[in-house]
């Protein structure tokens, strides 16, 4: 272990920046990180043992103790419930032997629950060794299960099992028509800079990430900011349940991507590049620096790009995240980038004045980075024409659930919910989840409402329930993602989370009474107004997006009590009955006074 | 002129860098906090400091001043949900006051005083949580933490040391200390460190120094928060 | 004789503190006999609540299937309910055997402990069970009033009494509000 530690440290240039990377590495060949290496890691990186343990369990995909030789997480997210999920794991359970959560006593494999895959369109999905593995079926699971007890490694897997598939339905001004490397760049040079981000102010073109803020000014602010060592990276952290587009951009439309980037960093005048992609989508890493590799060979990445009269050094560099919602927040993001633990920043300062490593640093969304690349090629008023007044250009949503046709959809904005649902062949709908669950969930009383920063926005999550769908199992499995991707800086949401949680399962098990929804939405605001970031500002949006449309819902499942125990009282004395070997009428307590 | 911004309706002037807690502070303006220390660079976790800057909630710790501000600190909402905010911290660990050293001396306790808790609304979690008794001279219940990272800035900050961190996500938060062995004697800390007096509650506590003071002149048993506070932190922040 | 006002006093998971502490109102009793009558009470002896009670104070946590039955007769019995002290409120001291499971400490307690003779967990219907974990009142019956304190000083009682026998809201000032 000790040559294996010291070779990927080397590898890593001994930057400390580069922790992720390097456990990642070491949980990959030894299923955990072992106490030694984080003593030689600490060592050789020159930081302190504490931050390589707190990074360790902050990432869901980092384990003190030791995993499976085959380590397979199942997808927990709403879609892959809806498309089995529940089957599939007890299928698993049973064929290999391991039940969720556990480790197989042979140590050879081991079984978990993890968030959102970002493979909604094909789920129930799950990941071995980190690789997706999309839309299970008993007969895959019995393919894996031969294949686990051969040992055989995963690279030597069959191909089949992890044809992620792209499933572009609906292609407009981004998608349909792709340009050629280096076509954004040549097009930006001969116009100039300056005015190509003329071009992209004029577009209008907003973050696609969610926030929406205008992107020529984000990129107008960081250039502004007097150092030559700006940073620009894209966010494909992409953890938000029901968004899998940034995926089929990066699997199929990775070199606009890239040039949005390398375009942003003439602009902004930076040489340092990172893309920021989330560890779940692992399978892309090979083929994207392979991408990479080649724009460095058409002279689109490296020294003197394309040879321009401005005299652009840009590369990019992709770094994994490792199990971790939050870090989709920018500046925790970034932290995440320098080696630590997800934590979002106090602002200001905001990224743009002081990012990576205090730098000035421009973060955009995949798809922001793709429409900016476009512009650039067909100028400001091809995209202005399209779309809003506040939304210009068009909307790459990730659909999902209860349709005949999921999938990837460019859409207008502008666009109306229900022409979204005639597009993808939803029948029977009860309601749809937009922008994911830190979006709103509306009910099929608001089909008229339109996709746009003015009324519904998204980040690209449009998830669609039918008529045979319970809104508490939707609102709870989306309320145990927040309290489970807290990343607990602040007391709001550390406790906020989890005492919804525990409210809200409180009332769908039929413990609540009278007060109960009452006390549920006062936590709701609390943990809405006093959270540090997005991720707790948004945490209690399903719960009170439901509770605004569907209230007799939850009334329906209090008790017409004052007041019910929100722990079973009777299971409490069951340890207690067994020692005693008691079992009279003494020895049960009702949950309620009875009479 | 002196630059100024508005808290609760006074008139308070500020230096250009400082952040609201800090220009409030120096005027004799006492905002509730927990995780703040004039010593050391702000954290902003706790959001007991929350005010309202031009309608917006903002954490005064960590927020700069600036021309222009309206302040909204002590107002009846804002000290409601604080009150909220320090159950969460009271139901999250496990503060069993008659039993714990630091009672009368303990800042979380008296923000609690401070803000009229009587119970702790929230249900408890009774989360276990290990006390490390190790050191010689030094303790640690974990039962008490309240994540506030006060002892990490210190000993990194003050003491050139990294004896404390953070780790992990979520409700699973805890601290833990910088040795192999994970126990706190095997680290380099001492009781002279700044790090081992810092902390607002009775989760680090200097052995052999328990109930010293008698109860009716312990720190809290007169005075409120607000006003030791203020004794204490504008001294500080003029050295 | 009718008029006045019916309080009742209990000590559950508790040590009698508080009740000690409520007597330490000294001659202000007096005072109190006037308006108030004691109901159930360690203090009268009476074994169950009138139903027409109009406050109670409990003292002490809920830690086994009996306190559930007296904290339930006196929600039942009473207007207002007082949780009084800290174990009532959040378990006390009693409530840090939750950290140990029950099982453990009930095999310490009889059979593996020093000293014990004829080692068996009581299994007598007399017996009541005891909870896996120590609970305050309010997440089993619904609370109306706290009073902390380990015990509340008998201020805290003599505050709270009168405020509410006068009609008012009753609100402890800073010097009364103490966890310990
Ligand atoms: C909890 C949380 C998760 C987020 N996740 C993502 C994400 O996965 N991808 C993304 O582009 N932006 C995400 N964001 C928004 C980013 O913070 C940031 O606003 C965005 O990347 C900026 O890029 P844009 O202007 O191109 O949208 C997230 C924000 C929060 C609060
Ligand atoms: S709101 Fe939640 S995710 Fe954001 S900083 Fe606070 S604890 Fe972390
Ligand atoms: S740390 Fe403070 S609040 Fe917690 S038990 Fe001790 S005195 Fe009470
Ligand atoms: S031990 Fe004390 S100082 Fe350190 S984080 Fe916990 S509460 Fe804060
Ligand atoms: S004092 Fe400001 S957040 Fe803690
Ligand atoms: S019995 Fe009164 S405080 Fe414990």
């Amino acid at each position: 272990m000790q040559t294996f530690i010291e070779d990927l440290i080397t590898k890593n240039n001994y930057q400390a920046t580069h922790l992720l990377a390097v456990l990642r590495a070491v949980q990959a060949q030894y299923h955990h990180i072992p106490k030694a290496a984080i003593e030689q890691i600490a060592k050789l990186l020159l930081i302190p043992r504490t931050q390589i343990i707190g990074v360790i369990e902050f990432y869901s995909f980092f384990h003190l103790t030791p995993r499976g030789q085959y380590e397979l997480l199942i997808s927990d997210s709403i879609t892959d419930h809806m498309l089995g999920k529940h089957e599939m794991t007890a299928y698993i359970e049973q064929k290999l032997n391991v039940k969720l959560g556990e480790v197989r006593t042979d140590g050879l494999v081991s079984f978990d629950n993890t968030s959102c895959t970002g493979l909604c369109d094909q789920g129930p999905a799950a990941l071995i060794n980190g690789y997706a593995l999309p839309h299970l079926t008993p007969a895959k699971i019995d393919q894996m299960a031969d294949l686990i007890n051969q040992q055989l490694p995963v690279s030597a897997w069959p191909k089949v099992l992890f044809d992620v598939k792209d499933n572009v339905i609906k292609s407009s001004l981004l998608l349909a028509h792709c340009i050629q490397p280096g076509e954004a760049l040549h097009t930006a040079f001969k116009r100039g800079l300056k005015e190509t981000l003329k071009e992209i102010d004029m577009s209008g073109l907003r973050g696609r990430g969610g926030a929406g803020f205008k992107t020529a000014t984000k990129w107008q602010y960081c250039s502004e900011e007097k150092t030559d060592e700006h940073i620009v990276v894209c966010n494909a952290d992409e953890g938000e349940p029901g968004t899998f587009k940034d995926r089929v951009l990066l699997n199929a439309y990775a070199h606009h991507v890239f040039e949005g980037m390398t375009l942003c960093a003439a602009i902004i005048g930076a040489k340092k590049g990172f893309l920021y992609l989330r560890g779940e989508y692992l399978h892309l890493y090979d083929q994207l620096n392979a991408i990479l590799a080649d724009r460095h060979k058409l002279g689109l990445l490296g020294q003197h790009i394309l040879g321009a009269d401005v005299d652009v050094d840009f590369d990019i560099e992709i770094c994994l995240g490792a199990g971790a919602y939050i870090c989709g927040e920018e500046s925790a993001l970034i932290e995440s980038l320098e080696g630590k633990m997800g934590v979002p920043r106090n602002r200001p300062p905001y990224p743009v004045t002081q990012g990576y490593l205090g730098k000035p640093t421009v973060v955009n969304n995949v798809e922001t980075f793709m429409a900016a690349a476009k512009i650039a090629v067909n100028g400001g008023e091809w995209f202005a024409a399209m779309g809003t007044e506040k939304s210009k250009g068009t909307k790459i949503l990730s659909i999902c659930g209860d349709c005949d046709n999921p999938g990837i959809y460019e859409v207008t904005f502008g666009a109306s919910i229900q022409s979204i649902l005639d597009d993808c062949g939803a029948k029977d709908v009860l309601g749809i989840q937009i922008g994911g669950p830190s979006g709103t969930f509306i009910s099929n009383t608001e089909l008229a409402r339109k996709i746009a920063f003015e009324d519904l926005a998204t980040g690209g999550s449009f998830i669609i329930f039918n008529n045979t769908r319970n809104i508490l199992d939707i609102v709870n499995n989306f309320t145990h993602f927040f309290a489970h991707e807290s990343c607990g800086f602040c007391t709001p949401c550390r406790v906020g989370t989890s005492l919804l949680k525990n409210q809200l399962d409180k009332i769908v098990n039929g413990h609540g009474s009278a007060g109960d929804v009452v006390a549920l939405e006062e936590l709701c605001q609390l943990v809405k107004t006093q959270s540090h970031c997005g991720l707790g500002q948004t945490a209690a949006n399903p719960i009170l997006t439901t509770l605004e449309r569907y209230p007799e819902l939850y009334q329906a499942q209090l008790k017409k009590i004052s007041y019910e125990p929100g722990f079973d009282l009777d299971a409490a004395l069951e340890t207690a009955r067994r020692l005693a070997n008691r079992d009279d009428a003494a020895a049960h307590l009702t949950q309620v006074e009875e009479g | 002129m002196a630059k100024t911004i508005m808290i609760d309706g006074l008139s308070i002037p500020f230096e250009e860098g400082q952040t609201i807690m800090q220009a409030a502070t120096d005027a004799g303006v006492y905002i509730p906090h927990l995780c703040h220390h004039p010593e050391f660079s702000p954290h902003g976790s706790c959001k007991l400091c929350t005010v309202k800057v031009n309608g917006r909630n903002c954490s005064a710790c960590t927020f700069p001043a600036m021309e222009g501000q309206e302040v909204i600190n002590n107002a009846k909402d804002l000290n409601a949900d604080r009150q909220k905010i320090t159950q969460m911290l009271f139901v999250e660990g496990n503060h069993f006051c008659p039993s714990c050293e630091k009672t009368g001396n303990c800042q979380l306790q008296a923000v609690a005083y401070h803000l009229n808790m009587l119970d702790d609304h929230f249900p408890l979690f009774y989360q276990h949580r290990e006390v490390d008794a190790s050191h010689a001279d030094l303790l640690i219940d974990h039962n008490r933490c309240i994540f506030c990272t006060l002892c990490v800035r210190a000993s990194h900050e003050h003491d050139g040391k990294e004896v404390f961190a953070i780790s992990g996500r979520g409700i699973n938060k805890h601290l833990i200390v910088n040795s192999e062995s994970g126990l706190l004697k095997d680290t380099d800390v001492s009781a002279k460190d700044k790090a081992a007096h810092i902390c607002p509650t009775g989760a680090i506590l200097i052995k052999h120094t328990a109930y010293q003071v008698p109860i009716g002149e312990r720190i809290y048993d007169h005075q409120q928060i607000d006003q030791v506070s203020l004794n204490s932190e504008q001294v500080d922040h003029d050295k | 004789m009718t008029n006045k006002i019916r309080v009742a006093t209990t000590s559950l998971a508790g040590c009698f503190g508080c009740h000690m502490s409520f007597l330490d109102i000294d001659e202000r009793i007096l005072e109190l006999a006037e308006v108030v009558v004691f109901d159930r009470s360690p203090i009268t002896d009476i074994e169950h609540c009138s139903t027409d009670c109009d406050i109670g104070l409990i003292e002490g946590g809920v830690c086994n299937s009996e306190n559930v039955h007296t904290l339930r007769e006196f929600r039942k019995s009473c207007k207002i309910l007082v949780a009084v002290g800290a174990c009532a409120i959040n378990g006390g001291l009693p409530a840090m055997r939750n950290f140990i499971p029950l099982e453990e400490c009930l095999n310490e307690a009889y059979i593996n402990g020093i000293g014990v003779e004829n080692a068996q967990i009581p299994n007598d219907p007399e017996l009541p069970l005891l909870l896996d974990k120590v609970r305050p009142i309010h997440e089993v019956v619904k609370v109306d009033y706290f009073l902390p304190g380990c015990p509340p000083s008998a201020d805290v009682f003599w505050k709270f009494l009168t405020d509410l026998i006068a009609g008012r809201e009753p609100s402890l000032p800073y010097e009364l509000v103490h966890y310990d």
